[in-house]
């Protein structure tokens, strides 16, 4: 186990990468504009490459340059000029009908962090000095998941909803880097992939909605109910 | 020879991809479609067969087939091998001649994905491959451009993807577990999961349960994960539905029997069976209620699918060699009846051009023959005898109630009589009452449309009079595989 010979230093830079990243997620949680969700993902994926890129230099798993170069580049450029693109396109700046305030969801946020730490602290099994990093990275692993679909929740623009998306996959990969740096390469590239692919998908969908059901707020999809 | 049937059932819709993206041409795909179909169901039926001799495994490990798999492949191709069948009728009276090879090709894809999660040895790839699954299916859900068509695409990726993360949370999660006792690195085949899961400390595996069966339990439309599937069953076009329905909750209660499988014999285990039982309970009870009340076909149809997903839940949950037996023969009954469901009620959807129960009557002076089909269909979805669903929700029945979730199973009974009652009312008015005055279109197609629900239903009624001493073996054979035999 790479994490049982984890020394203070080393802990010190996952931890504090990881929490940046969390606190990304709060920007992304209290703006209203599009363009400064896609800016604070874009920021995140850094971060989450600079993770695997440290992860892979202490820990002796060359693979994970790879997979760093491969955030970056994807989920770092790639996927925020994809959104940007739709943005664009879309002429929208900012939700107008937030089903709460950004304040409020902030605080609902937070809440959401404290029982993420409350989960994880139960699901550690360890007692080493390792522990608190692996409930770190356990907490915002979970916390992002809570905050992604918090996101989901309140937010109505098709583009907001596709990044709240990436955002459940953010926390995923973020602790994984941390938790499992060992699992396979394949899969991790794969991941990597059908992430573009999704978002792929998405802006295709983006359009089909403007076209077809003429807006792309999904405040306005109620149709089918029932 | 099982590694040849296999590449057999995987190329044959590579082919039809192919033949539909390379010649453009409406005919040219609908006829590989349905031979593809045709091959998929006459490859899986040996293959069936080989499994029982013994499992397969190659491709370095990540590719493996045994009892279980092939039975979902058994019951996919099933589905796809009627719907494409009736997608020819089906498709031809949409008029959308130029967009027909693509949705051949999507639709073949889409089969595809489903089929190849079914023989993924590892849990990360077996993910990958339902996700691909989701991000195929949406664009034939959204196929007819319609609002509500758009609508439910939408739904369905955002709700499904946000599920399925989960899915992926939980699996990193198991692989982390695991990684105290295999190591750092290792493949994560469901048998190494398997072997390792009673060391895992409990309480991370507990989560990671929960995660996977919340995950894939979206897919699966359990209750209250459910709410794309009546929206994305009722806009898709009905081959489409039937393809979904029939098809793709298999795959993903597939994932759900494995992960049960993964932690049989830990301290979680009746922990694990009682969160399924729950889901199951609740999909059955939430979808009779919505089913009484419910006022679209296809609706009525996409609820019916909750329902069902439900009692594949309760059997798998109860446990046992009985409940197993039943959830997997009611797989393979829904599969079928619930694609004869889905064409009737295409044909109903196209004749009188209205998705509405009220304005869908006289069915049997429309459709004099697979009128008749329909509704017999309808018996035997509501659970009555002599049809198969009986024979397998009977059995998950005797499963449950000899155990300790009696009082499930007696809620199980009451729902189902709410179920029997509800869903044949709106059947009743739809062939009994009186008609309003209204055009009713004559279609085209009636032998690609009706052939298909011959097919489905003859199968129906012979396994709901006979069942086959040789379906006991597949079922006990998955049984000892999957939830026992090889700890």
């Amino acid at each position: 186990m790479f994490l049982a010979h984890i020394n203070p230093l080393q802990a010190s830079i996952f931890s504090s990468l990881a929490i940046v990243s969390l606190l990304l997620t709060f920007v992304m949680l209290g703006s209203h504009w599009l363009r400064n969700y896609v800016y604070a993902f874009a920021a995140q994926s850094w971060l989450i490459a600079a993770l695997s890129a440290s992860v892979g230099y202490f820990s002796g798993y060359k693979e994970l340059y790879a997979i760093a170069v491969l955030t970056a580049l994807f989920r770092g450029l790639v996927l925020p000029w994809l959104l940007m693109r739709i943005v664009g396109r879309l002429n929208v700046k900012r939700e107008i009908h937030a089903v709460l305030q950004p304040s409020s969801s902030l605080v609902i946020g937070a809440f959401a962090v404290m029982f993420a730490f409350v989960i994880s602290n139960h699901m550690n099994g360890q007692q080493q000095s390792a522990a608190h990093v692996v409930v770190l990275a356990l907490t915002i692993m979970l916390s992002m998941k809570f905050l992604g679909f918090l996101m989901l929740a309140v937010r109505d623009e098709a583009v907001s909803q596709i990044l709240a998306l990436l955002v459940l996959e953010n926390g995923i990969f973020l602790g994984s880097q941390i938790l499992v740096p060992g699992m396979p390469l394949l899969i991790e590239i794969v991941i990597l992939f059908d992430l573009l692919i999704v978002v792929a998908c998405f802006g295709m969908l983006v359009r089909f909605l403007v076209v077809h059901a003429g807006t792309t707020s999904s405040r306005e999809l109620n149709r089918l109910v029932g | 020879m099982g590694r040849v049937l296999l590449l057999i059932l995987f190329v044959a819709p590579l082919a039809a991809i192919l033949l539909s993206l390379g010649f453009r041409r409406a005919r040219v795909a609908e006829y590989a479609t349905v031979a593809a179909g045709v091959i998929d169901l006459i490859v899986s039926v040996p293959l069936l067969l080989r499994s029982l001799s013994g499992t397969l495994i190659f491709g370095n490990d990540y590719i493996k087939l045994d009892a279980l798999a092939a039975w979902v492949i058994l019951c996919i191709s099933i589905v796809y091998a009627l719907s494409s069948i009736y997608a020819v009728g089906y498709m031809r009276l949409l008029n959308e001649e130029e967009r027909l090879p693509l949705f051949y090709a999507l639709f073949s894809g889409f089969a595809f994905t489903m089929l190849a999660a079914c023989v993924m040895n590892n849990a990360g790839v077996f993910w990958i491959a339902i996700e691909l699954t989701t991000l195929i299916s949406t664009f034939l859900v959204g196929f007819e451009r319609e609002a509500e068509s758009t609508e439910a695409a939408w739904k369905y990726i955002v709700v499904v993807s946000g599920g399925i993360s989960l899915a992926l949370l939980g699996t990193v999660l198991f692989y982390w577990g695991s990684s105290f006792v295999l190591g750092p690195s290792y493949a994560m085949t469901w048998i190494a999961l398997h072997a390792s899961a009673p060391k895992v400390y409990p309480p991370l595996l507990l989560v990671s349960f929960l995660l996977v069966l919340v995950g894939y339990g979206t897919k699966a439309g359990l209750a209250p994960m459910h709410t794309w599937l009546p929206d994305a069953h009722s806009e898709s076009p009905a081959p489409v539905s039937a393809m979904l329905s029939g098809a793709l909750l298999n795959a993903s209660m597939l994932g759900i029997a494995r992960f049960l499988g993964v932690v049989s014999g830990t301290s979680i285990t009746r922990f694990a069976h009682s969160a399924v039982v729950g889901f199951g309970i609740f999909s059955f009870v939430l979808a009779a209620l919505f089913i009484v009340r419910q006022t679209g076909i296809k609706r009525l149809m996409a609820y019916s699918s909750v329902e069902h997903i439900g009692v594949q839940a309760l059997g798998l949950g109860f446990g046992g060699p009985l409940g197993v037996a039943g959830a997997l023969f009611h797989m393979l009954n829904h599969s079928l009846n619930k694609s004869l469901m889905f064409f009737g009620a295409g044909n109903a959807m196209r004749a009188y051009g209205t998705k509405e129960i009220s304005r869908i009557r006289r069915v049997l002076k429309t459709f004099p023959v697979s009128g008749v089909l329909w509704l017999l269909g309808a018996l035997g979805i509501a659970g009555a005898p002599p049809f198969a669903l009986f024979l397998s929700e009977f059995t998950i029945l005797r499963a449950g109630i000899g155990g300790r979730y009696r009082w499930v199973a007696i809620v199980f009974i009451v729902f189902l009589i709410v179920v029997f009652i509800g869903f044949l009312a709106h059947f009743r008015s739809m062939y009994f009452d009186e008609a309003p005055e209204g055009e009713v279109s004559r279609l085209s197609g009636v032998v690609w449309r009706t052939l298909p629900m011959w097919l489905a239903f003859l199968p129906l009624l012979l396994l709901g009079l006979w069942w086959p001493h040789g379906l006991w073996d597949v079922f006990a054979k998955i049984y000892s595989d999957v939830m026992g035999g090889i700890q």
